[in-house]
């Protein structure tokens, strides 16, 4: 009897058949465009010939396969369930199975005892990430392959959401970076994401099949798999029907069900009801064309007047916008109007848009038209400003600025909402007055409408017009893309139509933007004059859904999506040049480009340069931090965060004492940062000698990655598994990382807490990796908040583990403690002097908020180098926060490190030299609760407020728009109120 | 509108006027225990209604009021409040918000001041809010005594046991519905008897908690044992169907028996959370023993409850003390945050018990679930092979569709596992390894 199996996942469907010995009489693989059900009927009817007639059996899987098979009242099976049939049967001395598929990423062990694993909800390395990252680069899956075989570098990419990996690779292609080496860098990515997400602890060793759409037809991504995980041909399977086992397995899963002809189980795949309408809806964006007519008469008012280029003569400015995803070029007169406009995806190379337009816009000039100013903004700013020679550069939130000013000069409230990122910032006086910008996972901006619009097979401008007049928009909620892929999947099995799924999305991208970015009640959060740009609000759906949600009239420029092109025109028209430093027409016609990348040697960053070398010996050099790849000295500006670092990697060794107990290691992460100075005290007075862990390093983390058992946990608690990994490998025989549900009682808050995950994470580590039971992991629960309890407590923990006599121990806890407060009044007065070298040199001090690890480099990601290459002094919040006292606050003040950044925030707010910056890794939830708080605290002390995210994420674009923005901000206040 | 009172950190103060006149406005988590509670509540002299409103709009109010990065259950709970609020005709001058506090360093303990920042944002900010906690704050018209707390224990025991038996019966039930009508019989039932004083002492407990197994004992039932699949994790999303999209409903759906451990042992893991933090760490002895006190008698009315299942053949949890011990070897008492210890206990109760297929229910990102429950499922399965436990994060981005793939997956697993213990039935069972202590 022959068997079918229908495997229906999120973006394919697959189906097989096979006869009484398992052989592979039919299969395909197809792409459903999310209509599930139809596709698989087509396919079925092709199958005509073959079945028709016969009596078979018919199994379905995956993960939109559940929905049909309810509908049609078929059988269902899991398919890993269905994958770890297949495998079992056809390849019976497999070890693990790695399988990707659309939105899911699959790891099966066999041997002993069978585990499988699927990704999580937050977890997008999986082929629709693939499709998203070839989308971004302007190719076809199949030539991000090609492209990758041809790498030379692997850029490192954040690996655990897709969302998070195009800030990455944004920047790089930015600045020059080569497509081939991003493609396999995104490959690398994957890889990395699977391993980190899905072994947990278990090793990926012996036959390895790799399984699943993407691996099957990736040669790049399947290259990387095999060369990370160090498999040779013999353990790396890749399977002819790689693709299809899922259907393979639910085939050979039939078991006893009872045999249809071919022709009933069709009938029943085809009529089946479409499934339920359970979806929910939302009121739609215009009940009536002539409604819309009205709408987009009204909005069609603000333009700015065209003039012919071809019949002018004078002056004109240029301004260019080299953004994440397009490029824009503005020409204006002296009058503002409009020459010459030209709107362009990047495709990877700014540079290559640019040169051929200055081409055209010198060709259209003509001997009539002198550019008498040129300036940039954008991603691209450097690297464009750099390559032709711009005028000046500016951060593209004045930019923005600049331009909504000249459409209102009221405005007070400009959200702009472009391909990656969305910026809205508060005006005041005519001054930037608070920025926000979306965080890494929170990016639902315009490019992710474009993807999904491919992804359904249309255009966007097609798929956007599709939303405006539908009756019943999806509720698709307001979280991140990948959230966000899986309701459009399941509204679509919900029966939802793509008018209704565009509508759907349109409003998500405006709830995420008014709840989740700037956090509004209601439209007086945000202000009376509104002006919204930036290409996304081009879209009418978008639009209307912000109008709906606000219950306000906004301005929408005509030329939004050039808003920040025009604002930067207008500044080089404000800027009073005479004539541009602009590459001339001759110039242009020998212009080369070439980029290289490279990695910097000259300290532990290690950032990853990309060389461009333009023609006549120009050069130009992104990524880097510091001045000091350029061939100048760093300009050596105070630096607490780099102080502390310094000083406690000397904690090691054995101190005072002879080391004639032994060596007891130590691993350098989260709250050790802070407490070092006690356990080097205590462990070396106690004659033993002290090992730190190595420096934090990506390979570091590499190191321990596989078992880290949940994918969401902060960063600083992930590399803590290299840490010990670390030392292990080095032969310690006595580690030593105590818990500590308390910190230190510094009498500023309710309580004195650490974080769960601070606490904790030594048990986590103790049951996590496997090499520790071999040796001695000490993890006592210890309270050094209770000093004299802690010398009866220490004391009785020293004297039972290596039986040290309790006067010894308590002379020992005494002596830690004053080390302790040795430290902390050494981070006070370096802090003191710091300040007062700022103010003898005239700089401007940013107080670095975070918590101790965040003086990581590996953590930090060389923030504070970047910091102080704005002229910063840089201080931490422990080296101000004993200036003020405990001050009730809104909302629980109960760990020990929030206490310190609410009072350091206060502190601030005092002094009209300081500037204050928090640091937040991501994940960490406690900060949902310090990042509100300190907005307002700082907020009503007339100061501004800015948050820096950080993650494994190594690229600092967008932390330096924040900073430069902030900077600008600063002057902008500076120069109103005469602070 | 009664007039508002602040105390000296200008926190709105719940007054001996606004108890007389104002309702006490409660978010659901357990339907049969919060009935109790709130009825328990009235008696003693307040108004309460227990909120379950559950639409889209929770949502939405949630994501509108609360910091995006803050937990689900925050943003349910609140969501619900102001939802409740805004939309169920409630005067807003009349009515409180009650919310549990339960401390600590997990940031549940701060859902009280985002609710507040909430309300002040939805222009609600004249609402006093009051917290269920340990004393962490204090309020002129809410009392506890020693009686209302008693009270309340014997209303979570009802709640508890309930919950247990009508797990037991409603999979094998022959008419659709039987249990579910007992349940109901059941809490009205009770609710009238508190009303005339009945079931308020431990002697009545013990008499009534029988009565109610032998009643859900007489239902109907048939069929073969399904396989039971435990449900830990936080604690709302755990017990909370709004919170985990209906998960009991699904593994039932799914032909799967759920089995869903109890509050009291919560409880009773906060109160004994104070007693070793003392011997960890030192503190006041005074304190030490009044927890001590108090926990032996929660202990002890758990033990009646523990009694009346066995007694009536019903399959009973362990007790505080046998998960205290299960856990010894994976966590110590330090570990304390959130659910902390318990939640990896309640697993390994649940393994030892025959029950080795587990969903781990968390909000996304939830910090002590990254050591206790997702950080502790390694070393289960290293240690017991046949421990089948899926962790699954709720959220309001999350789709049902992914959860159930998931859950799914751990339920054929659990399936070919019944199976072939089943073709394996004279091979004795395996014991895990013995684990070394943890020093300390």
């Amino acid at each position: 009897m022959l068997r079918i199996g229908i495997d229906i996942g999120s973006t394919t469907v697959k189906v097989v058949v096979l006869d009484e010995q398992n052989q592979l009489l039919f299969r395909s693989y197809e792409r459903h465009y999310s209509k599930t059900r139809e596709r698989t009927c087509q396919t079925l009817q092709g199958l005509r010939g073959l079945l028709g007639g016969q009596q078979v059996q018919l199994i379905i899987t995956g993960s939109a396969g559940l929905g049909v098979a309810k509908a049609a009242g078929l059988d269902f099976v899991q398919e890993v369930y269905a994958t770890a049939a297949a495998v079992r049967a056809l390849i019976p001395d497999t070890d693990a199975v790695i399988e990707l598929g659309g939105e899911d990423a699959k790891i099966i062990f066999f041997g002993s005892t069978l585990e499988e694993r699927m990704n999580g909800s937050c977890a997008g390395g999986t082929g629709a990430f693939i499709d998203q990252m070839a989308t971004l680069l302007n190719v076809t899956a199949d030539e991000l392959d090609e492209l990758a075989l041809k790498h030379e570098k692997i850029y490192p990419i954040a690996s655990r959401c897709g969302v998070f990996a195009k800030s990455d690779i944004q920047p790089i292609l930015n600045q020059g970076g080569r497509k081939e080496d991003v493609a396999a860098s995104i490959f690398q990515a994957v890889v990395d994401q699977t391993v980190a997400g899905l072994t947990q602890g278990r090793e990926l060793t012996g036959k390895i099949v790799f399984l699943g759409g993407p691996l099957h037809f990736l040669q790049g991504l399947r290259e990387r798999f095999v060369e990370t995980l160090q498999l040779d041909a013999e353990h790396a399977v890749f399977p002819q029907d790689g693709d299809c086992f899922a259907a393979i397995g639910a085939a050979l899963c039939t078991g006893e069900q009872t045999a249809q002809p071919f022709e009933t189980l069709l009938d029943l795949l085809e009529h089946a009801a479409s499934t339920a309408q359970a979806v929910d809806v939302m009121p739609p964006l215009f009940t009536s064309q002539a409604e819309y007519d009205a709408f987009a008469h009204r909005h069609s008012a603000m333009t700015v007047p065209l003039v012919d280029l071809s019949a002018y003569r004078g002056d004109a400015y240029l301004g260019i916008d080299a953004g994440s995803t397009t490029t824009k070029v503005v020409l204006i007169d002296g009058e503002g109007d409009i020459l010459h406009s030209f709107y362009h995806s990047n495709q990877g190379n700014p540079v290559s848009i640019v040169l051929p337009q200055l081409k055209e816009i010198y060709r259209l000039c003509g001997d009539r038209v002198r550019i008498q100013g040129a300036a940039v903004t954008g991603y691209g700013e450097d690297l464009i400003k750099n390559a032709f020679s711009c005028d000046l550069g500016l951060v593209e939130t004045m930019a923005h600025l600049k331009a909504a000013q000249h459409f209102n000069p009221e405005v007070d409230f400009i959200i702009d909402i472009g391909g990656q990122d969305m910026k809205c910032f508060k005006i005041r006086h005519g001054a930037v007055d608070s920025i926000l910008l979306n965080e890494a996972c929170s990016s639902g901006c315009g490019s992710f409408i474009e993807t999904f619009a491919k992804a359904l097979g249309r255009s966007i401008g097609d798929f956007s017009k599709m939303g405006l007049l539908a009756q019943h928009p999806v509720d698709l909620g307001s979280r991140c893309t990948v959230f966000m892929n899986s309701s459009v999947k399941q509204a679509q099995k919900d029966g939802a139509s793509v008018e209704d799924i565009s509508a759907g999305l349109s409003i998500s991208i405006v709830k995420n933007a008014i709840y989740k970015v700037i956090r509004a009640a209601d439209a007086d959060d945000l202000g009376q004059h509104i002006v919204v740009q930036g290409g996304t609000f081009l879209n009418d759906a978008v639009l209307r859904s912000f109008e709906l949600e606000l219950g306000r009239e906004v301005t929408r420029p005509t030329i939004a999506g050039m808003m920040g092109a025009y604002g930067a025109a207008l500044a080089a028209k404000d800027a009073g040049l005479h004539g541009s430093s602009l590459l001339s027409q001759e110039a242009l016609e020998h212009f080369t480009h070439e980029a290289k990348p490279a990695t910097c040697k000259l300290c532990t960053n290690h950032c990853s340069l990309t060389v461009n070398r333009f023609d006549g010996g120009r050069r130009f050099l992104s990524g880097n931090r510091c001045s000091r790849p350029l061939g100048q000295e760093k300009v050596e500006i105070p630096d607490l965060m780099k102080f502390k670092y310094d000083y406690l990697r000397t904690l090691e060794g054995k101190g005072s004492g002879d080391g004639s107990r032994g060596k007891i290691g130590l691993p350098f992460g989260l709250n050790m940062y802070e407490n070092l100075p006690f356990w080097f005290t205590l462990l070396t007075q106690l004659n033993f000698e002290v090992v730190l862990s190595p420096l934090s390093t990506r390979s570091l983390y590499i190191k321990g990655q596989r078992t880290i058992p949940s994918d969401t946990v902060c960063y600083p608690a992930k590399l803590l598994h290299g840490h010990v990994m670390a030392l292990l490998e080095e032969g310690i025989d006595t580690i030593f990382y105590p818990c500590m549900s308390y910190n230190f009682d510094e009498h500023l808050s309710d309580n004195h807490y650490n974080c769960p995950v601070v606490a904790y994470y030594p048990d986590l580590l103790g049951v996590n990796i496997p090499a520790l039971s071999k040796i001695r992991y000490l993890h006592p629960n210890l309270g050094l908040h209770r000093p004299r309890d802690f010398e009866k407590k220490g004391a009785a923990f020293l004297a039972e583990t290596f039986g040290i006599p309790k006067r010894e121990s308590v002379r020992a806890i005494r002596a830690a403690y004053a080390a302790y407060d040795g430290f902390r009044a050494l981070v006070r007065d370096k802090g003191a002097e710091y300040i007062q070298w700022a103010r003898d040199h005239d700089r401007k001090i940013l107080v670095v908020a975070g918590r101790p690890y965040h003086m990581d480099p590996e953590i930090n990601h060389g923030i504070n180098d970047l910091i102080t290459s704005f002229g910063f002094v840089l201080l931490t919040e422990d080296a101000v926060f004993h200036h003020m006292d405990h001050q009730p606050r809104r909302v629980l003040n109960q760990w020990t490190y929030h206490a310190r950044m609410y009072n350091a925030a206060r502190y601030v707010c005092t002094q009209p030299d300081m500037a204050f910056i928090q640091l937040v890794s991501f994940g960490c939830g406690v900060d949902a609760i310090t990042t509100d708080e300190l907005r307002s605290i700082l907020e009503e002390g007339g100061d501004l407020y800015t948050q820096l995210k950080i993650d494994d994420i190594s690229n600092l674009g967008a932390v330096k728009i924040r900073i430069r923005s902030l900077i600008a901000a600063l002057d902008a206040r500076e120069k109103k109120g005469g602070v | 509108m009664a007039k508002l009172e602040y105390d000296s950190t200008g926190r709105l103060l719940f007054t001996e006027e606004m108890r007389r006149e104002y309702t006490i406005l409660i978010p659901q988590m357990l339907p049969v225990h919060f009935g109790f509670f709130a009825k328990l509540l009235e008696r003693t002299g307040y108004k309460v209604a227990i909120l379950n409103n559950d639409s889209r709009a929770v949502v939405d109010a949630g994501l509108k009021y609360v910091h995006n990065d803050a937990c689900y259950p925050a943003l349910l709970v609140i969501g619900q409040m102001i939802d409740a609020v805004q939309n169920s005709g409630y005067d807003p001058h009349k009515v409180a918000l009650l919310i549990t506090q339960t401390g600590g360093g997990c940031r549940a303990s701060n859902y009280i001041h985002m609710l507040r920042k909430a309300l002040e944002k939805a222009g609600l900010d004249y609402i006093p809010v009051l917290s269920l906690s340990f004393g962490m704050e204090k309020n002129p018209g809410f009392h506890w005594s020693v009686g209302l707390i008693r009270r309340l224990i014997y209303g979570m025991m009802y709640g508890d046991l309930i919950m247990n038996v009508a797990n037991q019966v409603r999979p094998y039930e022959v008419n659709a519905g039987d249990t579910t009508a007992r349940v109901e019989f059941w809490t009205s039932e009770l609710l009238n008897r508190f009303g005339q004083g009945q079931g308020m002492s431990r002697k009545q407990m013990r008499r009534i908690l029988d009565e109610i197994c032998q009643d859900f004992k007489a239902i109907p039932v048939a069929g073969d044992p399904k396989v039971r699949v435990g449900v830990v994790g936080e604690i709302y999303i755990k017990f909370s169907s709004l919170g985990n999209n209906h998960l009991e409903q699904f593994l039932l759906d799914e032909g799967a028996e759920p089995v869903v451990p109890g509050l009291t042992d919560f409880l009773i893991f906060k109160i004994y959370n104070r007693i070793s933090d003392v011997e960890m760490f030192g503190g006041s002895l005074g304190k030490y023993a009044l927890c001590k006190f108090f926990m032996g008698y929660v202990q002890k009315c758990q033990l009646d409850m523990i009694a009346s299942l066995k007694r009536a053949g019903f399959r009973a949890p362990g007790t505080f003390e046998e998960l205290h011990a299960f856990v010894g070897g994976y966590l110590n008492d330090g570990c304390k945050m959130g659910e902390g210890w318990l939640l990896t206990a309640e697993m390994l109760e649940l393994i030892h018990s025959g029950t080795p297929n587990i969903v781990c229910a968390q909000p996304f990102g939830c910090l002590p679930n990254h050591i206790v429950g997702k950080g502790m499922i390694r070393v289960l399965k290293d240690d017991f092979p046949d421990s089948n436990i899926v962790a699954i994060d709720y959220d309001p981005g999350a789709t049902k569709i992914n959860q159930e793939n998931r859950i799914k997956l751990m339920l054929a697993n659990a399936k070919e596992l019944a199976e072939s213990a089943k073709q394996a039935e004279q091979t004795a069972p395996e014991t895990a390894q013995e684990r070394t202590p943890v020093p300390v």
